[in-house]
């Protein structure tokens, strides 16, 4: 990174400049839409050490049936990511360390502390997983814990196995591929324990990955205790859990092996929303949005999982193309507007993004939310002010699949013009 | 022949340590010898890090002395030794009558011991400092003096001040067997290696008693017993910290002590601890029904409290002495005990190394060492630096700029000197208590592999070798295609 380019971007841009943070899926599908769609002045920030983000990790295929219409491996979908967005600055090994209000972007690397003076940001930086601590599972404080993103890390970049016997807790997507990785590099997985009585991983990857290899999937189960020997795992015990989600006396059963992989759920990374002062939905664990997937801080988008945690990069990448857009509206001055109508989640319906619907905008409009239970024949609705405007039919639905609604642009209005709005799941009489 | 030390002192926790600092200070010729793998790994590592007042213990007893010294000393040694350190004050919460009696009477015993910033005060005053606080509470025993810490920082600073006035430690040295040799005690450790002193000082934590034990003959005649009683702890994130300011107790009764909640010096809350006598010294589980009770205890003085913000939990494994007040002293000709110091163990221990090398000193007559520095500086921690210390830190060192542990914001200049230091860290928990990468809201999920490579590279061994705390506590298993 020259001197010149940073003293560039600490002065303001004579055609707004848009700084994208996160150069993963979401940042790179962000930056590629905006700069199609006119912006000329577009900067990603990086902290690792090449574009791609996560990708770069996700050896397995499955990537990019959506964008790009075929069946690709996270680095191929990486890079064909990148070549999309070819051309635009990125600065990579650049780790930004706060927003502030007046959009100014700070970043260190090992050449300094620099500012990168923005008018518009749109934050993309991902999630994290939920560690060991976050669920308490009871027992020693031993090696050989991982979490299943960070076990993929070991063997796929550092080419290193985290252990050679495994067993695994939460049925999330990673824990799934990651079953099938360490059965591939000649390990053993004993089993997928998930407490809930159905799994939160996509259906294909229980059939590829668990399935395929005769990994039994326990439903109503979870760890117990963990045993170690000389600082190192060497068992787990799995029970069955009640109702309640309490464990069951009597019906332990005890695995010896010495990793424990967790894919127990993904939360946004949402430091930096923090910092600048946006309001987090304590639901999703994102920033709430408005229909721009504008934040509450001024100037500021959210995108990808760190706006809410997606079933596929894909969807992520949708989302982030849409953000874009409204980004450069913003960036060409069409500012304000922010008035709006918060949507209140009702009767299994957890959260929608956007959370606000603003009086302003037209046309149709995309909602995306999650439901807290496994429903079959259920209507999904929208109301304006008590009166049912809108109304979708589903034969299932998950809380481990996204729903993704589009309201047409007549019953649309009605919702943005509305004093309140309500979503709600009904069954079907 | 073998090099005879002036004094061996076992363990190296924060006594140990703080012993070890204090006696550097004269003359003599020290080594500390410390079963597990690194400084502060016993209870030192893992309790409340609270400054206490003084008012708790009882009256006359070795634990409310050294309380009120220790209390008085520690912002001096902070200041000194470079550890955290913040006087948040504390609360003692009553929920009803009976309670607010029991508050009168530890106010007594305060005053009685001569803890400093004492106050009773209502229900209101302490809503109005605290707001979070439960609408139950009645009063408050109020007591501006105490103060927050982190143990494991402060016995690394102990540690490294004694070691840069000449100390020597060694590690994963059990001391199993101790003789007479002439006038001399001659050590065996668990690996066979013997060591040879004047005097013995055991700092040994919850193996006080087998350290006693494992002096043939003569050891017999110290009776006390050692029980391990274990204290489980949840860790919230530090989106919580600011739930509260002060550290909140619960009125003692026959029950316990109760839960505390208490904000930490880097900014998360602590909630804890159990109190539960187990059978095993090493048994430092968490368990489901420790959990629950921590954060039904939590809750009753902080009903806002959010469970899902947990990020760890961890427990620790206190020394309680049969005979319920610290063993302090000279047993016999050459041999001292400083065992069962369990709460408030952290706040007394500087006044308990200073007491104690004097105590050595005069025995031995050592002369006071006129190079003796007083003064250890700790790693600077990017966090902690203004926007041209960062700069200035970048610009003498590059890896100043490279993040690893993006929750704490621990940069590879960090971790690189806490390997590279005396007593420097050789595993990843080491790292963790020296710069806290890993111990944020992520715990590790992250960094760990650039940090097992940093270690990796430092001590010039295979990644694969690197361990989480010493012993067969590998992290990972060998590489891929093997």
């Amino acid at each position: 990174m020259s001197k010149e380019l940073i003293n560039k971007l600490s002065s303001p841009s004579e055609t707004g400049r848009l700084v994208i943070v996160g150069g993963g899926p979401a940042g790179l599908a962000a930056a590629a839409k905006a700069r199609a769609e006119g912006a000329k002045d577009i900067v990603i920030i990086e902290r690792d050490v090449r574009l791609g983000g996560i990708l770069n990790q996700c050896v397995h295929s499955g990537f990019g049936l959506h964008m790009f219409g075929q069946e690709l491996t996270g680095p191929e979908y990486a890079s064909r990511l990148e070549k999309e967005a070819a051309g635009i600055t990125a600065l990579t090994s650049v780790t930004v360390l706060n927003v502030t209000p007046s959009l100014e972007v700070e970043c260190v690397s090992e050449e300094g502390i620099f500012t990168v003076r923005a008018d518009a940001v749109i934050l993309a930086c991902g999630c994290r997983e939920r560690p060991r601590g976050a669920i308490g599972i009871p027992g020693a404080r031993c090696a050989g814990v991982y979490t299943a993103g960070t076990a993929q890390k070991l063997i796929n970049i550092s080419g290193i196995m985290p252990g050679r016997k495994f067993f695994i807790l939460g049925s999330g997507d990673i824990g799934l591929i990651m079953a099938r990785r360490a059965i591939l590099q000649g390990g053993e997985v004993l089993g997928v324990a998930e407490i809930m009585p159905f799994s939160s991983g996509l259906k294909r990857n229980i059939a590829q990955c668990l399935d395929d290899y005769g990994v039994p999937l326990m439903l109503s189960h979870t760890v117990t205790d963990i045993r170690e020997k000389g600082g190192r795992l060497c068992g787990v015990t799995v029970s069955r859990v009640d109702e309640k989600l309490s464990p069951v006396p009597g019906t332990e059963r005890y695995f010896e092996c010495d990793t424990l992989l967790l894919s127990v759920g993904l939360l946004p990374e949402v430091e930096l929303l923090r910092a600048a002062g946006a309001e987090i939905d304590p639901v999703t664990g994102g920033a709430v949005v408005d229909e721009r997937m504008m934040t509450t801080a001024e100037g500021i988008f959210c995108v990808g999982n760190m706006l809410h945690v997606h079933d596929l990069a894909d969807y992520a990448c949708k989302e982030a193309e849409e953000c874009a857009r409204f980004a450069v509206r913003y960036l060409e001055g069409n500012r304000g507007g922010g008035e709006g109508v918060k949507a209140e989640c009702r009767g299994g319906v957890r959260y929608t993004v956007p959370q606000l619907l603003l009086r302003r905008e037209e046309g149709a409009l995309s909602l995306k939310l999650r439901v807290g239970r496994v429903a079959k024949n259920v209507y999904i609705t929208a109301s304006a002010d008590g009166e049912e405007v809108y109304s979708v039919f589903r034969r299932v639905v998950a809380p481990g699949e996204m729903e993704y609604l589009t309201v047409p642009a007549d019953k649309a209005s009605k919702l943005r013009k509305a004093e309140r709005v309500t979503v709600e799941m009904k069954e079907k009489k | 022949m073998k090099k005879v030390f002036d004094v061996i002192i076992i363990g190296a926790g924060v006594i140990g340590c703080s012993v070890a600092s204090r006696l550097s200070a004269y003359k003599c010729c020290i080594a500390v010898l410390e079963r597990t793998h690194d400084l502060s790994c016993g209870a030192s590592k893992a309790n409340s890090g609270i400054v206490h007042g003084g008012f708790d213990a009882a009256e006359g007893s070795l634990k409310a002395k050294f309380n009120v010294l220790g209390c008085a000393m520690m912002e001096e040694e902070a200041g000194r030794l470079d550890f955290p350190y913040r006087r948040n004050g504390s609360m003692v919460l009553a929920f009803g009558k009976e309670e607010e009696e029991t508050l009168q009477k530890l106010y007594r015993r305060g005053i009685k011991n001569g803890a400093k910033g004492l106050s009773i005060i209502s229900g209101g005053e302490v809503r109005a400092l605290e707001p979070n606080v439960s609408p139950a509470v009645t009063a408050a025993l109020y007591c501006t003096s105490s103060g927050i810490t982190s143990p494991y920082e402060m016995t690394v600073a102990y540690g490294e001040n004694a070691a840069q006035n000449g100390a020597e430690f060694y590690f994963d040295s059990a001391v199993t067997k101790i003789t007479r040799e002439g006038k001399n005690f001659l050590l065996t450790t668990q690996s066979g290696e013997k060591y040879i002193a004047r005097a013995v000082v055991n700092c040994a934590g919850v193996h006080a008693d087998d350290v006693c034990r494992a002096y043939e003959g003569e050891g017999e005649k110290i009776s006390f017993t050692i029980t391990p009683r274990r204290g489980e702890y949840i860790l919230l994130d530090k989106t919580e910290g600011g739930k509260v300011n002060a550290t909140l107790f619960h009125t003692p009764t026959a029950m316990g002590k109760g839960i505390l909640v208490t904000p930490t010096v880097h900014g998360n809350l602590l909630l804890g601890p159990t109190a539960d006598d187990i059978g095993d010294k090493e048994d430092a589980d968490t368990t489901s029904s420790g959990g629950e009770r921590v954060l039904a205890g939590a809750k009753k003085s902080v009903p806002s409290i959010l469970p899902k913000t947990a990020i760890t939990r961890f427990s620790g494994v206190r020394a309680h002495p049969s005979s319920e007040d610290f063993i302090i002293g000279r047993a016999f000709e050459g041999w001292y005990n400083l065992a069962g110091i369990e709460s408030p163990g952290l706040t007394c221990a500087p006044a308990l190394g200073k007491y104690m090398a004097q105590m050595i000193a005069a025995d031995y007559n050592f002369e006071e060492d006129k190079d003796y520095i007083a003064e250890r500086k700790g790693i600077r921690a990017f966090a902690a630096m203004s926007y041209e210390e960062r700069e200035r830190a970048i610009a003498e060192n590059p890896l100043y700029g490279k993040i690893v542990c993006r929750c704490e914001q621990v940069t590879e200049a960090e971790i690189v000197q806490s390997i590279r230091r005396p007593l420097g860290a050789r595993d990843m928990d080491g790292v963790k208590r020296r710069t806290r990468a890993g111990m944020g809201r992520c715990q590790s999920g992250f960094c760990m592999p650039k940090v097992a490579e940093i270690i990796a590279r430092e001590l010039n061994i295979d990644i694969n070798e690197v361990t989480k705390f010493g012993g067969a506590s590998y992290m990972t298993e060998g590489y891929i295609d093997e």
